[in-house]
């Protein structure tokens, strides 16, 4: 005998319409990975992006009345998540940006652009310190980047670590690409004096 | 000429190979007379290869663990019975 259970009833309607439906029962086992896997590599870190794709699921809930089945399950639930890595950056952009103490590295007025005299770079010029196979300093780097703010790290390490395209960040973020290059150069300057402040005057 | 805020912002895009080419003609224009500006472009190159050498993609090893995703599991169904009985 054949019995309609609503997950075969489904199954059938798929059938007959062509269109996708949705199974939130089966969501996690089937895209777990694959959304953490995407958020991970955007925003770096593991709770953040286990929440990201926790709210994606409650999302995808919410609003599963409008999935109108053209594209996949996957399709439509990447498509939230990219949604919801926008407004992550948004948030880190505004509530953390606003209470970062702006340090600047060039003179206003007059000299506008040019160095700061406490901030202008120092020569590097210890040669015993400038060879790369070396644990400690490796360790320093990751510290330096680990304390980059968190607006400035995540677009750097798209863009230095995943190398993704300029254009790629852009669509990904929601931002310009004149923006984006503000972003990577504030992070590189402070990445640079970083190193230099622990390890060539240390 | 450009100021050294704009000329170190030319330096770190020049470190993606993304600096047009008059930028690259600004930059090193600026370079010939920035002692300042010229310590920070060969820095740069040298943080580059320091990158390049140490900041490799580790998310590939970073997963959810059986335990979240069960605990995932369950927080989903909760959510779905509730919308069920609306």
């Amino acid at each position: 005998m054949f019995i309609f259970t609503s997950a075969n009833l489904k199954f059938i309607m798929q059938k007959k319409t062509g269109k996708n439906i949705l199974q939130p029962g089966k969501w996690v086992s089937l895209y777990a990975d694959y959304l953490f896997n995407y958020a991970i590599t955007r925003v770096n870190d593991h709770n953040i992006a286990k929440d990201l794709v926790q709210e994606t699921f409650f999302s995808g809930l919410k609003g599963k009345d409008n999935f109108r089945g053209d594209a996949s399950e996957k399709t439509w639930l990447i498509s939230i998540l990219k949604r919801k890595i926008i407004d992550h950056y948004r948030k880190i952009n505004s509530v953390k940006g606003k209470k970062e103490v702006r340090m600047p590295f060039y003179q206003e007025g007059e000299n506008r652009g040019f160095w700061l005299e406490e901030r202008v770079p120092q020569s590097w010029d210890n040669e015993a310190e400038k060879k790369i196979e070396n644990q400690e300093l490796k360790m320093i780097l990751d510290l330096c980047i680990d304390h980059l703010p968190e607006k400035h790290r995540m677009v750097f390490l798209l863009k230095t670590q995943r190398n993704f395209e300029t254009e790629e960040i852009c669509n990904e973020l929601d931002i310009s690409s004149s923006n984006l290059w503000v972003i990577i150069h504030r992070a590189r300057l402070q990445l640079r004096e970083c190193i230099e402040n622990n390890w060539f005057k240390k | 000429m450009i100021s050294c805020d704009e000329a170190t912002a030319i330096s770190d895009k020049k470190q993606y190979g993304e600096a047009t080419r008059m930028e690259r003609v600004k930059l090193n224009f600026h370079l010939m007379l920035c002692k300042h500006c010229r310590a920070y472009s060969m820095q740069n190159n040298y943080i580059s290869r320091l990158l390049s050498k140490y900041l490799h993609d580790s998310c590939e090893t970073d997963h959810l663990v059986d335990k979240e995703k069960q605990e995932l599991e369950e927080k989903l169904k909760i959510h779905i019975k509730d919308i069920s009985k609306n």
